[in-house]
């Protein structure tokens, strides 16, 4: 049984135009066997997090308990050798003057009772065999692969048997189908071996595929914190909405029953902080958008014009303009869909998301067309 | 945070950053010693009176002389000169050289990398020695034959000389820059200029020339203060033909009679200022460099000019180069240290050739003593550069201790200093303070370390940067504790890079002349001033055999440096 416990943890650096507040009252806790993801952009103090809990950066402020031990906090500070952690670096971190077995074996020489020979041996061909990189023993390390040296990290990080495995963006240096392959592996093994995890990303796929819950950060705090569905169902503000998953926002005014955009009202649910009169965000994402060539006289449906509609394989991306505005939707790859043809958009009030709009705004709308060039 | 730490007192470790402090300190008053004490002492010395700076008494006689006198005049003029002079002949070279190599399909091209190795195997009181067999006005290799067969001869003792001498030897260090300043330039910027419809000649005028700018102005000036700096060519061409430039006035002013060593630090003063300001330019040309981003860091494959019939044409012109810098110097040495007296090759004097000034060098107990004093001044000063710069860059790269930036530069100045100036300065030193190294080899080994504390710290730094943190991280991660990490992961990685910087500052120290010159006596004798010796007592046959056994040590450190950077090059 392992439990992670960060509380109220602060860190702050000094960069040249004075401190900087990397991670600012971040609280949570990983329970046994899960796995935990800590996601944002860059710089929005995740890596830093983790880099706390690993000792290899001093909070300022806060606890960090493994179960009963404190490892950080109440003027203790124990050092990284001394914490029950394996950790996966973003650049692997693998040693190149040394062979795949003498990487793997380095956390157990270096132990303050190192195994014997030939435990060493067994200890290091099991971890080997976990990551499926058994019989390679004898390379030399900067002989690997791009995915065998991530394997090879994973077995370095495991071959203690530590309480708590920390992952700092492992898959990031992969190309796309080696990241696709090694998650599934990665939460296949985390599942069977149970062992407590923290995973940081700036991959929202990579954090809902693998992640029990996940934390969303944003400059140095925790913004939202939950199960990946929770997380894409109902996100607290714009910004989480944006970052887990696509979707499109439609500012407007509360109404009763709705929020009054697209030159008309969408019926929504509204929760009690929306008052008619607030302004509020509607949370629109492309999947739950139906477009249809003719009406279908159904409750918030709206007339516009085709935009884009850009064929991915698995479906049509369309943009629809309704009175000016911009709406995402994904449509069946074989519908019969026109450039600049007149269509009808349905947003069936059950996906439709009303948010209190606190003034952000995704960075920019480009970020839309990044997937299809055509 | 940090105050609970020390309260505690629970553990038996020293908390790191308490260590680290400790040797941050050390470190930096090691290198305030080195560096900012013989400055200082110079600037004393140039407005003291009297030979000792503690019974200090203020005078401006020295500083009004330098900068007011009708010598002084000229003195600069003649500095000026000589210096961009030679700097524009080994700029010239040098990057016709580059731009043969780098942009056209030159023969044999990966060959003529091998000149970026000529200044460090022909050490400069070797190449001036050489050049003087060959242009001595009677009977040297080049003049005999055009005095016989045209009736003049080349006047090797002149400005145009000097300039020659130096700007020949320095070029291989324009050929290296300028290539890098060609190989960094991503040549699709020149093909957008292209894709433009610009022809080859608004191409070269519009995009590369201002693309280029920055690297000519900082190699320009790289070029200017070493020149200006070097003291071989003024003292062994300069002094006899009576053209005097800064470092050959501050050395004769030691030892001319009397000697004034007030004179001599107003002097290194002048020349420390100029050597100052083309650094400082020379540091905003390549600031400015890197705002043009031509380097990414990519490997480009540039498009090369089709010579055609002219590729002969410029492989004839860098043989040439090559057969003036390197083949001639050396033939011209290997000849004279086996005649017993110096002439024009005649079928007598080949008949007549002699081992006997090979073995008047391995008798002699001065010239003994030269070799012994360098390996082991050699040796020290390697091993003290390469420990203390390690431990340096540690800090700088690896802590955020406050101030780690001061270390690094303190660390630099010393490139500012020419070898001549911390000569003088260090005379003031320890003229001053109470420690009677004066003479001894352990001044020499001062002089040495703080001259090439630059050197160690660029390849101790580098080095460690590119050791990624995270492997260190790793073996903390591991369970390491700092000793381990330290021992198993560090060391080992760091390994090549260290002995790469520890065999070249070895090379460069067994050819060190300008901070020895002032500071030797008869015990603490050094290689190149035996040289320079020998030349004073006109014992020329002997600094042949001697130069010839120096390059051949040379060529073989060389070559194992070479071994070793490649070596480093293969694992990374």
């Amino acid at each position: 049984m392992t439990t992670l416990r960060v509380e109220s943890l602060r860190k702050t650096f000094t960069a040249q135009r004075g401190a900087v507040r990397a991670v600012e009252d971040v609280s949570f806790t990983v329970e046994d066997a899960r796995f935990f993801t800590l996601l944002g952009p860059s710089g929005c103090g995740k890596t830093t997090t983790l880099r706390c809990i690993a000792g290899l950066e001093r909070p300022e402020a806060g606890t960090i308990r493994l179960d009963d031990d404190v490892l950080s906090g109440d003027g203790r500070f124990v050092p990284t050798h001394a914490r029950d952690i394996g950790m996966v670096f973003q650049s692997y971190a693998i040693w190149p003057h040394m062979t795949v077995f003498e990487n793997v074996a380095f956390p157990l020489r270096v132990s303050e009772h190192p195994p014997s020979r030939a435990e060493t041996r067994r200890l290091v061909a099991e971890a080997l065999v976990l990551v499926g990189l058994e019989g390679l023993e004898e390379r030399p390390a900067p002989q690997l692969s791009g995915g065998q040296q991530q394997r090879l990290a994973l077995a370095r990080a495991l071959v203690r048997k530590p309480k708590l495995l920390l992952l700092d963006e492992p898959l990031s240096n992969l190309d796309a189908k080696l990241r696709q392959r090694m998650r599934i592996e990665l939460r296949e093994l985390q599942r069977r071996l149970g062992i407590t995890t923290v995973y940081v990303t700036h991959d929202q796929g990579e954090a809902l595929f693998l992640s029990h819950r996940v934390a969303v950060m944003q400059n140095g705090r925790i913004v939202q914190e939950g199960r990946p569905r929770d997380l894409y169902a109902s996100p607290a503000s714009a910004f989480v909405a944006d970052f887990v998953g696509d979707a499109t926002f439609l500012p407007g005014e509360v109404v009763e029953g709705g929020v009054r955009a697209l030159g008309g009202i969408v019926r929504c649910a509204l929760s009690e902080a929306l008052t008619p009169g607030a302004k509020a965000l509607l949370v629109m994402r492309p999947e739950r958008v139906l477009v249809r060539s003719a009406p279908a006289g159904l409750v918030n449906e709206f007339a516009g014009t085709l935009r884009v509609a850009a064929f991915l394989g698995d479906h049509l991306d369309c943009i629809v303009d309704v009175v000016g505005t911009e709406l995402r939707a994904r449509a069946h790859p074989t519908a019969e869909l026109r450039r600049e043809q007149r269509v009808w958009v349905e947003l069936p009030p059950e996906h439709c998301l009303a948010i209190p709009d606190d003034g952000w705004r995704p960075r920019a709308l480009a970020r839309t067309f990044d997937d299809d060039e055509t | 945070m940090a105050a609970t730490t020390v309260g505690r007192r629970a553990g038996m470790r020293i908390p790191a950053w308490r260590a680290e402090i400790v040797v941050a300190g050390g470190a930096a008053l090691f290198l305030a010693y080195l560096t900012v004490v013989p400055l200082a002492m110079l600037l004393l010395g140039a407005v003291s009176a009297s030979g000792s700076a503690l019974d200090f008494q203020f005078t401006t006689r020295y500083l009004e002389r330098v900068v007011t006198d009708q010598a002084s005049l000229e003195l600069l003029a003649n500095s000026l000169i000589y210096a961009g002079g030679a700097a524009a002949l080994a700029f010239a070279l040098g990057t016709a050289a580059a731009w043969a190599v780098e942009r056209t399909n030159i023969p044999a091209r990966s060959l003529w990398y091998g000149l970026a190795l000529v200044p460090l195997i022909v050490p400069g009181i070797v190449h001036t020695v050489a050049w003087l067999f060959l242009l001595s006005p009677e009977i040297g290799w080049i003049n005999a034959p055009l005095k016989t067969f045209f009736g003049f001869s080349l006047s090797v003792y002149s400005l145009p000389g000097m300039i020659w001498i130096e700007g020949l030897h320095t070029a291989p260090l324009a050929f290296v820059l300028m290539s890098a300043a060609f190989r960094a330039m991503d040549p699709s910027l020149e093909e957008a200029a292209a894709a433009s419809r610009a022809d080859a000649w608004k191409t070269f005028r519009r995009v590369t020339l201002p693309l280029l700018l920055p690297s000519v102005a900082s190699v320009l000036l790289i070029l200017f203060v070493r020149a200006l700096e070097g003291f071989e060519v003024p003292a062994i061409i300069g002094v006899p033909g009576r053209i005097f430039v800064y470092t050959s006035r501050i050395y004769l002013s030691l030892k001319l009679y009397p000697p004034s060593f007030g004179l001599a630090a107003a002097y290194g003063l002048v020349l420390l200022a100029i050597s100052i300001v083309g650094l400082v330019l020379h540091r905003r040309a390549t600031r400015h460099a890197e705002r043009y981003a031509t380097v990414t860091g990519k490997g480009y494959r540039p498009r090369r000019l089709q010579l055609g019939r002219f590729r002969y044409v410029a492989l004839g012109a860098l043989g040439l180069y090559a057969f003036l810098a390197v083949v001639l110097p050396f033939l011209v040495l290997i000849y004279a240290s086996l005649v017993r007296v110096y002439s024009v090759p005649s079928l007598e004097s080949l008949r007549e050739l002699t081992l006997s000034n090979y073995s008047f060098i391995l008798e002699d107990e001065l010239t003994r003593t030269a070799v012994f004093n360098s390996l082991i001044l050699g040796l020290a000063s390697a091993t003290v550069v390469v420990a203390v710069t390690a431990v340096i860059a540690w800090i700088t790269v690896r802590t955020r201790l406050p101030g780690r930036g001061a270390l690094d530069f303190l660390a630099f100045v010393p490139i500012t200093i020419p070898g001549i100036v911390l000569g003088i300065s260090l005379i003031w030193v320890y003229f001053t303070i109470p420690i009677r190294i004066y003479g001894t080899l352990w001044i020499l080994l001062v002089a040495y370390v703080t001259r090439y504390l630059p050197y160690g710290i660029r390849g101790t730094t580098s080095a460690l940067v590119q050791i990624h943190r995270e492997l260190e991280e790793a073996a903390g991660a591991a369970g390491a504790r700092w000793w381990a990490t330290f021992r198993y992961i560090l060391i080992p990685l760091l390994r090549p890079a260290l002995v790469g910087v520890w065999i070249y500052v070895f090379i460069i120290s067994l050819r060190e002349l300008g901070a020895g010159v002032l500071l030797y006596s008869s015990q603490s004798v050094v290689l190149a001033v035996r040289i320079f010796d020998l030349r004073d007592s006109g014992n020329y046959t002997s600094i042949a055999a001697l130069s010839v056994f120096l390059i051949i040590v040379l060529v073989t450190l060389v070559s194992v440096l070479q071994r070793i950077g490649g070596r480093t090059i293969r694992e990374a």
